[in-house]
């Protein structure tokens, strides 16, 4: 049994349903895609009593136009895109109920560059290879394997209860600011640039460039560069691997990355960083600090305990 | 043999086999791979073999870099003087060479010099080893394409690739699994599908086995093409025996 809930109106820029990822079939070139912040995307979902990696709606810098066809539950978490329902300002980070025939609009980007849009019971999206994401470029997954369009009309996949007015504590709020610290583990291919390329990387500020997108943020600032060749036997490539082409201008790779590539690499973002990454808009100043893998993985620890705490609750 | 261990970032370990593209390399690299598979290490979530590479990802959760690390040296351990453990399959793909379905098959025999025939018995005669998978879902990076019909990519890439189509760019071969734009230089295509998005499996093919192309009719092509679309096509598959030659020291 599954209910009508939201028809679009207008698509808005990007709008995806993404959950946690395709998960398991990278040895076989099929990309994980999945939301880009995926630490809105729990805390959006724990909100509407939902499991954290339940499927949403990933909403990119000029948000949709909504038509609200069945009474809801559901929270909008991430970067302020400005929603409102009928022209009156919702509240972030907090669950709230729409009813049939409300209008969920955003308007302009205030801070943040994705949204994240829960309902209670999640959407009724079928689950192709262990994931709701929708990875664009092949055509897998989410709605149709594709954005949505204006006239699609997304149901929600049960009926379930959600709480209204569950609301994240404001200290944990995450700011999204225009200068960013990215901290990285060094490596791998370190012996592939020169020593000051590696002291430039650390010491200098990068600038998100608009050719960032899903799978890599282009930064710019002062170029990196090569002791050897920039180009290396093709391997897998993580999330928040950062390559490094011939030009010596970084790429950071994001949740739409190709599983493999060719290009040396200098440094991996650490997994807790990523999500500060995703709400970067073009202009955003970053800093690259280094941590060693221990510390990369106290973080993720203290992350994880507080991601695991937050599902207790709600559940 | 010692392995090379880097950190990537606080998920993922790179275990580095050697630094050249070797049959050798690779059928080390599936062994340890095998093994992951037949004994599981809980907070592993899954790995990507490559021509050089093993990279897992991990649950730092379940996990720590240090103790994952112990644990791929013993199994490193456990692969020394191992034998392969299971025979490599050869994935037999019928291909319909030349005419509507291989439009640069003239061109690549211009370029080497051959006849159309040439080219297709020395493409098709073959196994090709999958060294590894990637660039888009179920692309097979095959290793080992006779040089006399190695040809340069296209100087003006077409928009639109259909899906099976058999091509050359450079030294390597190898077909597209979905309609993607390219440059490769396309030679023929297969009936059998590589990428189905709706099956239970929905790649067909695995890095560190073969795959041998085998010249069709086009009767039989569109024979195989209807099979193929009734779900009743099975791909058919040879074992072979590889073996790893021992180390020295």
């Amino acid at each position: 049994m599954s209910n009508d809930l939201f028809k679009v109106k207008k698509p808005g820029l990007l709008t995806t349903i993404q959950d946690h990822g395709r998960v398991g079939y990278q040895q076989y070139g099929i990309v994980v895609a999945g939301a880009m912040d995926s630490f809105s995307m729990n805390i959006s979902n724990f909100l509407v009593g939902n499991k954290g990696d339940e499927a949403v709606l990933e909403v990119t810098v000029m948000g949709p136009k909504l038509e609200v066809l069945g009474d809801a539950i559901i929270a909008i978490c991430g970067g302020n895109l400005s929603p409102t329902v009928n022209g009156k300002n919702v509240p972030m980070w907090k669950s709230f109920e729409v009813n049939a025939g409300d209008r969920l609009e955003f308007g302009q980007p205030v801070e943040g560059a994705r949204s994240y849009i829960s309902v209670a019971g999640g959407f009724d999206i079928p689950i192709v290879m262990g994931s709701k994401s929708t990875y664009l470029k092949a055509g897998i997954g989410g709605f149709e394997g594709r954005a949505l369009e204006r006239g699609d009309v997304l149901k929600s996949a049960r009926n379930a209860k959600g709480k209204r007015g569950r609301a994240l504590h404001y200290d944990e709020v995450p700011t999204y600011e225009k200068e960013i610290t990215i901290r990285v583990v060094m490596g791998p291919h370190l012996h592939a640039f020169t020593d000051e390329a590696v002291e430039t990387f650390l010491s200098s500020t990068y600038e998100v460039t608009p050719k960032s997108d899903r799978m890599g943020y282009r930064v710019t600032g002062p170029t990196l560069e090569h002791e050897t060749s920039a180009d290396i036997i093709s391997e897998a490539i993580p999330l928040g691997g950062i390559q490094v082409p011939a030009n010596g201008e970084p790429i950071i790779l994001m949740s739409d990355r190709q599983t493999t590539g060719g290009y040396t690499r200098i440094a991996t973002v650490i997994s807790n960083d990523i999500s500060s990454l995703a709400q970067a808009m073009p202009g955003c100043k970053i800093r690259f600090q280094e941590v060693s893998v221990e510390e990369a993985q106290e973080i993720y620890e203290r992350n994880d305990r507080f991601i695991r705490t937050l599902e207790k609750v709600s559940g | 043999m010692k392995l090379d261990y880097h950190a990537l970032g606080d998920t993922g370990i790179q275990l580095v086999f050697g630094t050249e593209i070797t049959e050798e390399t690779n059928q080390k690299i599936r062994m340890f791979a095998d093994y992951l598979n037949d004994h599981p290490i809980d907070g592993v979530v899954e790995w990507v073999p490559a021509y050089t590479t093993l990279t897992i990802y991990y649950l730092p959760r379940k996990l720590s870099f240090v103790s994952l690390r112990k644990k791929l040296e013993e199994v490193n351990e456990k692969q020394q003087g191992r034998e392969a453990a299971s025979a490599s399959l050869v994935y037999i793909i019928p291909t319909y060479y030349g005419d509507d379905a291989g439009s640069d098959l003239p061109f690549v025999a211009e370029h080497n010099g051959l006849t159309k025939e040439e080219v297709i018995a020395t493409h098709s005669e073959k196994d090709y080893l999958i060294y590894m998978m990637g660039f888009v879902p179920g692309f097979p990076y095959l290793g080992g394409m006779p040089e006399e019909i190695a040809t340069p990519r296209r100087e003006n890439p077409r928009a639109e690739i259909a899906p099976g189509s058999v091509g050359i760019a450079g030294a390597q071969t190898g077909v597209y699994p979905l309609e993607s734009p390219g440059g490769w230089q396309i030679i023929g295509r297969t009936p059998v599908k590589l990428y189905d998005p709706d099956s239970d499996y929905p790649i067909l093919l695995e890095s560190g086995h073969y795959l041998r192309f085998v010249s069709v009719s086009k009767e039989e092509y569109e024979k195989i093409e209807d099979a193929v679309k009734c779900g009743e096509y099975v791909v058919e598959t040879e074992e072979k025996k590889v073996g790893l030659r021992h180390e020295v020291g």
